[in-house]
């Protein structure tokens, strides 16, 4: 497998980052403590390289249907303008990747998958773009991933950040950008596509922009951000940020063997859209057959009531027998106890179940709590 | 590069020797080690009065990211621990190879030990 580098290696190394490889990338791990960068976010704000996340357009006047077939949700009835997360399934409901998909215009929209799973991600929507009839979509996918890098600023002054940034004139579209919507603005002279959008739990934004503008406005966002305690954020904070906020990771929480409606995440799969969609017989079937709440597993947070913190893979215990296993789990900096994401037997998912979990051995106490962990003061 | 300081023993698990009085001495982890492991959460340390055995675990030092077994480099009666490291344990990132001592042993027998030069040449360590 080869190596990649986003277009902000250098300007990483130039900080002293340590570096992770994360789905085939080299990415930032971290740059100082990680406990310092993830409370920068939860109380001022954290700017992140996220260009290993894939850019896939789809573009032409099927787009909508396109995209009604390809994903589990009903994107054609986004407004433009606005994002909406989704999911990619196989045939048998399984978890391909998880979405968010970006509505520009009725024949035009960015979807953005996670960055190992882009190049499968892509390659799946060009093969659906034959459909499941004779006639097939009149749309164009194109991976433009490697052209493209991601920067987000995430936390409670990324808002004042990104108006020093932009002119006057374009302060209302930044403040008046609401969650989950996404406009076209220029920033430190860079043209991006700001979205407010996130995996950390806070409000902020992703700038999606050329790779060459990429460290030109890195340096700006900096700049801007030192006086308000902006400093760069690496994976590791990344992901005990998502993991407060209750959001899954793909690889953890989500996987071809699993399925959307033990993830928590039935709502997502609109069965009732009209037409047929790529794992609709198998996912309808699932859903009838009471998946995710009266069979099989469900996604649940856990609370550890002791100091010591359960980790991805540890068995989850209830009267010492094994009744499901962690996904992802560590000591929360922001709420001081250990947190988990762990799948468990239906019959022990209520919220105030009193569970176990196998830290190497030895059982120690967690409790069932409803998601998210911390949710942010409006 | 992690900093190795002069004058300790290291264990191939990264664990540190200073000798104090007699058959005293003080254990704690490497920077290599904190380095690795990241911001440090909690630890488990073996009891006062215990015994600890050279190559054995006795504990436990948990980050953020990951937990690592702690291994005891010597054997002998464990006579007091770090509660301040207990406490906080970020005072173990902060100054691993001085308030972030771990514990104290009244060491009968060492387990293999590296000098510092060899330790820090082993994990590309800074002396």
């Amino acid at each position: 497998m080869t190596t990649n580098y986003t277009a902000l290696y250098e300007e990483h190394k130039k900080l002293g980052a340590s570096f992770t490889d994360f789905g085939g990338w080299q990415m930032p791990l971290k740059y100082s403590s990680e406990l310092a960068e993830h409370h920068a976010v939860r109380q001022a704000a954290g700017l992140f390289d996220l260009s290993h996340m894939g850019e896939v357009w789809v573009t032409g006047p099927d787009a909508g249907a396109f995209l009604d077939y390809a994903l589990v949700g009903k994107l054609s009835a986004v407004v433009d303008g606005k994002a909406k997360y989704s999911l990619i399934c196989n045939a048998d409901g399984g978890i391909i990747d998880d979405l968010i998909i970006y509505r520009f215009a009725a024949e035009k929209y960015l979807v953005v998958p996670n960055a190992g799973n882009t190049p499968t991600v892509a390659a799946e929507l060009a093969a659906r773009v034959k459909g499941s009839g004779a006639e097939g979509f009149d749309v164009v996918v194109e991976n433009a991933s490697d052209a493209t890098s991601l920067i987000a600023v995430q936390g409670p002054n990324a808002e004042s950040i990104l108006l020093k940034l932009t002119d006057d004139s374009q302060h209302e579209l930044v403040t008046a950008l609401k969650y989950y919507a996404f406009t076209e603005v220029t920033v430190a002279g860079h043209d991006v596509i700001l979205a407010r959008t996130g995996y950390t739990g806070e409000d902020g934004f992703e700038l999606f922009l050329p790779n060459e503008d990429a460290a030109a406005l890195w340096a700006a966002i900096s700049e801007a951000g030192a006086g308000l305690g902006l400093i760069p954020c690496g994976l590791a904070c990344r992901d005990s940020l998502r993991l407060e906020a209750g959001m899954p990771l793909y690889g953890n929480e989500l996987s071809l063997e699993g399925n959307p409606f033990e993830a928590g995440f039935g709502a997502v799969v609109a069965l009732s859209k009209e037409g047929d969609f790529v794992g609709k017989e198998a996912l309808a079937a699932l859903k009838a057959a009471g998946a995710g709440t009266t069979s099989g597993r469900r996604l649940v947070g856990l609370k550890g009531l002791g100091r010591r913190a359960a980790r991805s893979h540890y068995p989850v215990l209830k009267d010492g027998a094994v009744i499901g296993e962690v996904t992802s789990g560590q000591p929360s900096p922001t709420l001081g106890y250990p947190v988990a994401l762990a799948y468990v037997d239906v019959e022990h998912s209520e919220t105030g179940t009193a569970l176990e979990a196998d830290l190497r051995g030895k059982a120690e106490p967690f409790e069932v709590v409803a998601l998210p962990f911390y949710k942010r003061a409006k | 590069m992690a900093k190795v300081e002069a004058g300790l023993q290291y264990s191939e698990e990264h664990e540190w020797v200073a000798r104090e009085d007699g058959n005293l001495v003080s254990v704690g982890i490497s920077a290599v080690a904190t380095d690795a492991l990241g911001d440090i959460v909690y630890v488990d340390l073996p009891e006062v009065g215990s015994t600890v055995t050279a190559g054995e675990t006795c504990g436990e030092v948990e980050s953020t990211k990951s937990v690592s077994d702690l291994y005891s480099p010597v054997t002998g009666e464990v006579t007091e621990l770090n509660s301040a490291a207990i406490d906080d344990p970020a005072v173990i990132n902060a100054d691993p190879y001085g308030a972030g001592w771990l514990f104290k042993v009244a060491a009968v027998s060492d387990g293999p030990l590296l000098s510092a030069e060899e330790y820090a040449a082993k994990n590309g360590g800074e002396l």
